[in-house]
């Protein structure tokens, strides 16, 4: 772990990682959006930070200028990882996501959904006598990885397993190389060997269909493949594990938000995508690759940009009071799942699983609170609250 | 005058907003891409419905044109 010196100033010297923009980073953004709507760093090889909705939206649209080759902020740049269609710029993007989004449709996606109600409660039935649990540990974190290993014909009861690789790739790996390519490196001796027993044995889940799918006329290369179903099983699962942490923190600490969804289940769809556009997960990267300018602020190619989709949605000038929840607000073009062409595959799975969770939670423990302990954030790529210790009668 | 909803093909992304807010006026095709159901005819009383599925389009792809 290398130590990085403190931030002395956000707007030239950002640095994602330090503490108080992982535990708080609101309020460092605000005064950012004022004054320095851009931000720089030099850490990192060079960052650029937009907090503006539409300098987000600007980069997230203009793929010329702006590559998802490289997709998160490192300090030692890996050797290219290939993961289509999030690492893919056009025209070889199009094609890698088509493959996959007849599997993620709203339709498609229902029919998980009688499975993803029953993982619920059998979580809930483990300590809905024991007056208490960590509603991120014991709950928000299975849900997701047990549908996307079912999903992928994968066992449900690697989780654990699972979320190392992720909290290695998307966490340690941004400061230790080392650990991040030992990650890279089981996670595809283990894709390659379930490759190979769909090949021997084809069946009816998702690495099947990739492994016999074609683009032109042609499979998919081993790295294209491997690169898929790692993409899908990380960001399957953290990404949504954040979603439901976050908003069951919020509703541990908001009784007339938590008394009002109870007393309507029928808001609870809204509510979710407030707290999407409040507690949004994801910041993705883009590498500059032609140089040009944005809201006046010149970019230079190679240095990386932080695609804050949480900044968006925290963004006055598209927000009113931005700043707040409001579990009905009617009007909500948040951008948690991005903008443009690489508008995340799983928002209908994320958005299934975010309210069966709640409907359930609510239904079976509608009476909660925050136990007084600490609640620590994910770094880097996704943040949630990793511990959420509730306590309810 | 009727009012039409009608979805800009190129700038849709699949978010689905408007299927999940209006389903009587956007359907949804194999890639879960929207467009208008019909010719995109807002039948009376869902003219509330057809602004609220523009304002939650994250992409802008949605118009609403009254008495063309």
């Amino acid at each position: 772990m290398s130590t990085r010196p403190p931030v002395s100033d956000w707007a030239s010297d950002f640095d994602h990682l330090d503490p108080r923009w992982i535990e708080d980073p609101y309020p460092i953004w605000e005064g950012l959006r004022s004054a320095c709507p851009i931000a720089h760093t030099a850490r990192y090889r060079g960052v650029y930070f937009p907090t503006r909705y539409e300098d987000v939206r600007a980069v997230a649209y203009d793929t010329e200028h702006f590559s998802s080759r490289r997709i998160i902020v490192r300090e030692t740049p890996p050797p290219r990882i290939p993961a289509p269609p999030i690492t893919s710029d056009p025209p070889a993007h199009r094609p890698a996501k088509n493959l996959l989004l007849p599997v993620f449709t709203p339709d498609a996606i229902k029919r998980h959904e009688p499975h993803a109600r029953a993982i619920c409660n059998e979580l809930i039935d483990r300590f809905a006598g024991k007056g208490g649990c960590d509603a991120a540990v014991d709950y928000a974190q299975e849900i997701p990885a047990r549908i996307i290993a079912h999903m992928l014909g994968l066992p449900d009861d690697e989780g654990d397993r699972f979320r190392r690789w992720i909290h290695e790739v998307l966490e340690l790996g941004i400061t230790e190389p080392a650990v991040l390519m030992r990650a890279m490196g089981e996670t595809k001796t283990y894709f390659t060997a379930e490759i190979e027993k769909r090949r021997a044995a084809p069946s009816g889940d998702l690495i099947s269909y990739l492994a016999h799918a074609e683009i032109d006329g042609q499979p998919l290369s081993e790295d294209h493949l491997v690169g898929t179903l790692r993409l899908l099983l990380f960001a399957g699962i953290d990404t949504t594990w954040s979603a439901i942490g976050a908003s069951l923190w919020h509703l541990a600490q908001h009784a007339a938000d938590r008394r009002r969804l109870v007393d309507e289940p029928e808001l609870i769809p809204t509510a979710v995508e407030e707290f999407l556009r409040a507690y949004a997960p994801v910041t993705m990267g883009r590498e500059v690759v032609k140089e040009t300018s944005i809201n006046g602020c010149p970019f230079k190619p190679g240095e990386m940009v932080l695609l804050s989709f949480p900044a968006a949605n925290r963004d006055p000038a598209v927000f009113r009071d931005a700043d707040r929840v409001v579990i009905d607000r009617a009007e909500n073009r948040h951008a948690a799942f991005g903008l443009g062409i690489h508008r995340c595959i799983g928002s209908n799975l994320a958005r299934m699983e975010i309210t069966v969770a709640l409907q359930e939670w609510l239904r079976r423990i509608p009476d909660f609170a925050l136990a007084p302990a600490a609640v620590p954030w994910s770094e880097g790529t996704v943040r949630g609250p990793r511990k959420v210790p509730v306590r309810f009668g | 005058m009727p009012v039409k909803v009608k979805v800009d093909r190129e700038r849709c992304q699949g978010h689905a907003r408007c299927a999940a807010l209006a389903p009587e006026l956007f359907t949804l095709d194999a890639l879960g891409n929207a467009q208008e159901t019909g010719d995109g005819t807002v039948p009376e009383g869902l003219v509330n419905k057809a602004y609220l599925a523009k304002a939650n389009c994250p992409e802008l792809a949605i118009a609403v044109e009254e008495g063309g």
